[in-house]
């Protein structure tokens, strides 16, 4: 990256928020005049993102001491350190894989959307409502009926490709630049709908695949395992570095691309970047918990308020709330669904259907 | 445009390739039509299946053709024709191409309705009634939370696709609390089939039908075609906007859902039919009497080709509609954005 980029990225917080272009997805522009000075926003918005952590750590808590079988505190710790404890087998088999599934997928969730609004300045954006986990989940069908792939370690690739067809397609089709929020949605929604009555066919053919798929396509974290958290660990890190490395390019791109390449950003490379971390992020959480919707919509809007439009910030912010919104979902729909659960793709798309509604009943993004 | 004038002073405009297209599609539903009723472990020849329509050939061919496979053919036509009618309005209603009842949850609520049904337990008759108040209900959300002063556009389109998202999540649990059994049966109904259609399928929708297409053909086509102008032509031009709206908006959702009620929700049938009418017309307008025709002919004809596709294996005729549907779309997102005009 060249000297002009980072120069321009560490300017003062300030200059940033006030360039209108930036805050096209952001809820207010700050008025400069009532704005604390850049340190105290500074420690501002660290002590804020120790507090999500602690947040995050309480829901990781509960996550693991919740269930249909309760365990209070004492015996979740013991379960956690000794292998001699009643309480291990639960702790270690069930409650744990399931804890850091739902923190991977949600992390991963949260920061592709994020990104991918800021990449397509759409407020809007978010991996389910764009059809790219229906993308994953259409691979992940027909990987299931036709060619016979039970195992996470399969589904994994094949969501992959789902998701990258779909990122590219969504993408070149109803996206590119000058694209307006609503018809990127609509593209979106118009290629979920394909999808999901693709995915609805291929379950018609066969009653195996359909009892597979129609806990999977619900988005759950309940058949997590210790496999299954290895086995897309690696991509989803992957992926999140990726989209950590283009926050500060990202920044510079939304200042619109004369500028940012005035700026010694390569906005094709950066675009490219990005699409490569949503995809890997989004195919390897839709592989392993199915396809969730909203969470990449809501944790960035919610985060953008607290933090203003900067991505060295929000990234981290949503990094941090997207597994506890996650995380606290799946907690709620087993609290609800007793004795049984509510799958957690349900439980998110409640809770975060009517933030979107808000969202465009608003004003702001429905304007073509 | 070509003015009709008859002695006595009334006069009728219409456009001769509008008509044109509109004819060659009857014909087309038609001919297909003929095919449908003379296909399957019977074979029949056009005239036979006529002769039997007419009353003659043995007991056997009348039993056939009017009690077997008129009812299915019936079923089709008219869920074809509700579907592409509804479709149309929608797409001229919300001015967008993309505007179509499966893009903006009606469907979804629909299908809600249905599934809870197959949850809770009920027959064939209580689902086809779910469907129509999922369906409604459905309608009216969207509409009130669109509702700010007056219903434009696209917030119509992104409330609809918002509250779409949320059905589809709660559609999925439904399924997960159903029997494996039962599961299937709603899957099936849920990508749309006419396997085993009767009468009773198709009365219902024949009655709505044939109350709403009139209103909405003759009593609101021509102020929709003004309404297209802008809201502000519209309204200098006479047209009482709000009312107006809310009819039509009605009127379609009662079409698309008790077409669901009687097919399940066959997927874009509503979308695609008044688009190729409009393409084969070209003209500008919401072009309804040439899309019913065209919805009609599709979904005969992809009932035929899910029949015959794959021999000793019936498909739903959804799912040839979702794919022929799917394909076209694509197309239309790359296309209609290359022309600026999505």
């Amino acid at each position: 990256m060249s000297t002009a980029v980072r120069r321009v990225a560490t300017l003062p917080e300030p200059t940033l928020d006030a360039t209108p272009t930036v805050t096209t997805s952001a809820p207010t522009v700050p008025d400069l005049s009532t704005a604390p000075p850049p340190k105290r926003r500074l420690a501002a918005r660290a002590v804020g993102l120790l507090g999500a952590v602690a947040l995050l750590v309480v829901i990781l808590v509960l996550s693991i001491a919740v269930g249909a079988k309760s365990l209070p505190l004492a015996d979740v710790w013991s379960g956690l350190l000794h292998h001699d404890a009643g309480e291990y087998a639960v702790v270690h088999r069930m409650r744990l894989p399931r804890t850091l599934l739902g923190l991977l997928a949600g992390t991963a969730l949260g920061v592709a959307g994020a990104v991918m609004q800021a990449l397509t300045r759409n407020p809007l954006a978010d991996p389910g409502l764009l059809g790219i986990n229906a993308g994953a989940s259409a691979a992940v069908a027909v990987a299931a009926t036709f060619l016979g792939v039970t195992a996470i370690g399969g589904y994994v690739w094949f969501a992959l490709l789902g998701a990258a067809l779909v990122t590219a397609l969504v993408y070149a089709v109803g996206g590119g630049r000058g694209a307006t929020p609503a018809r990127l949605a609509l593209a979106g929604a118009a290629l979920n709908a394909t999808l999901y009555s693709f995915v609805s066919a291929v379950m018609l053919l066969d009653t195996a695949s359909l009892d597979r798929l129609r806990f999977w396509t619900v988005g759950s974290l309940a058949s997590a395992d210790s496999a299954t958290v290895t086995r897309v660990a690696p991509f989803i890190l992957v992926g999140l570095l990726v989209a950590l490395a283009a926050a500060r390019p990202l920044n510079a791109l939304a200042l619109g691309d004369d500028a940012a390449r005035a700026l010694g950003a390569r906005p094709a490379l950066i675009r490219g970047a990005v699409i490569v971390a949503v995809t890997l992020l989004c195919g390897a959480a839709t592989a392993a918990c199915g396809p969730i919707v909203f969470v990449g919509l809501l944790v960035p809007h919610l985060v953008r308020a607290l933090t203003g439009p900067d991505l060295r910030w929000l990234l981290p912010y949503c990094a941090v709330l997207a597994p506890a919104l996650l995380l606290g979902a799946d907690v709620l729909g087993r609290v609800l669904g007793r004795p049984g659960e509510l799958q957690v793709g349900m439980v998110t798309a409640v809770l975060g259907g009517p933030l979107f509604l808000w969202l465009v009943s608003r004003g702001r993004v429905a304007h073509p | 445009m070509t003015v009709l004038r008859t002695p006595g002073g009334l006069s009728v405009r219409f456009r001769p390739r509008a008509l044109a297209v509109g004819l060659g599609a009857t014909v087309l539903a038609a001919g297909l039509g003929l095919v449908a009723l003379g296909s399957g472990d019977y074979p029949m020849g056009p005239t036979d299946v006529l002769r039997a329509l007419t009353g003659g050939g043995s007991v056997a061919e009348q039993f056939i053709v009017t009690e077997l496979r008129l009812p299915r053919l019936v079923t089709a036509l008219l869920v074809g024709a509700a579907l592409a009618l509804g479709g149309a309005v929608f797409q001229s209603l919300v001015r967008n191409p993309l505007g179509s009842p499966d893009i903006l949850g009606f469907t979804q609520g629909a299908s809600t309705g249905a599934l809870v049904v197959v949850v809770v337990g009920g027959g064939s008759l209580a689902l086809a009634g779910a469907a129509v108040v999922g369906g409604l209900a459905t309608g009216l959300l969207i509409y009130a939370l669109a509702w700010r002063r007056g219903v434009h556009g696209y917030r119509l389109v992104l409330v609809g696709i918002g509250v779409s998202a949320i059905l589809t999540g709660v559609n999925g649990y439904l399924l997960t609390r159903a029997p494996l059994m039962d599961a299937a049966r709603a899957v099936l109904w849920l990508t749309g089939s006419l396997d085993g259609r009767g009468w009773a399928n198709a009365g219902p929708l024949l009655a709505v039908t044939a109350v709403l297409a009139p209103l909405v053909l003759v009593g609101c086509a021509p102020a929709l075609r003004m309404m297209e102008l802008g809201d502000d032509t519209a309204s200098a031009l006479g047209v009482p906007l709000r009312r107006l709206r809310l009819v039509l908006l009605a009127s379609a959702v009662l079409l698309v859902s008790f077409a669901a009620a009687a097919a399940g929700p066959v997927s874009f049938v509503a979308l695609v039919a008044p688009h190729v009418a409009r393409r084969l017309t070209r003209a500008p307008g919401p072009n309804l009497l040439p899309s019913m025709a065209l919805g009609a002919a599709l979904l005969v004809g992809a009932d035929l080709v899910a029949q015959r596709a794959f021999p000793g294996h019936q498909l739903p005729v959804g799912v040839v509609t979702g794919v022929l549907g799917g394909g076209y779309l694509v197309w239309l997102l790359a296309v209609e954005r290359r022309a600026g005009r999505l």
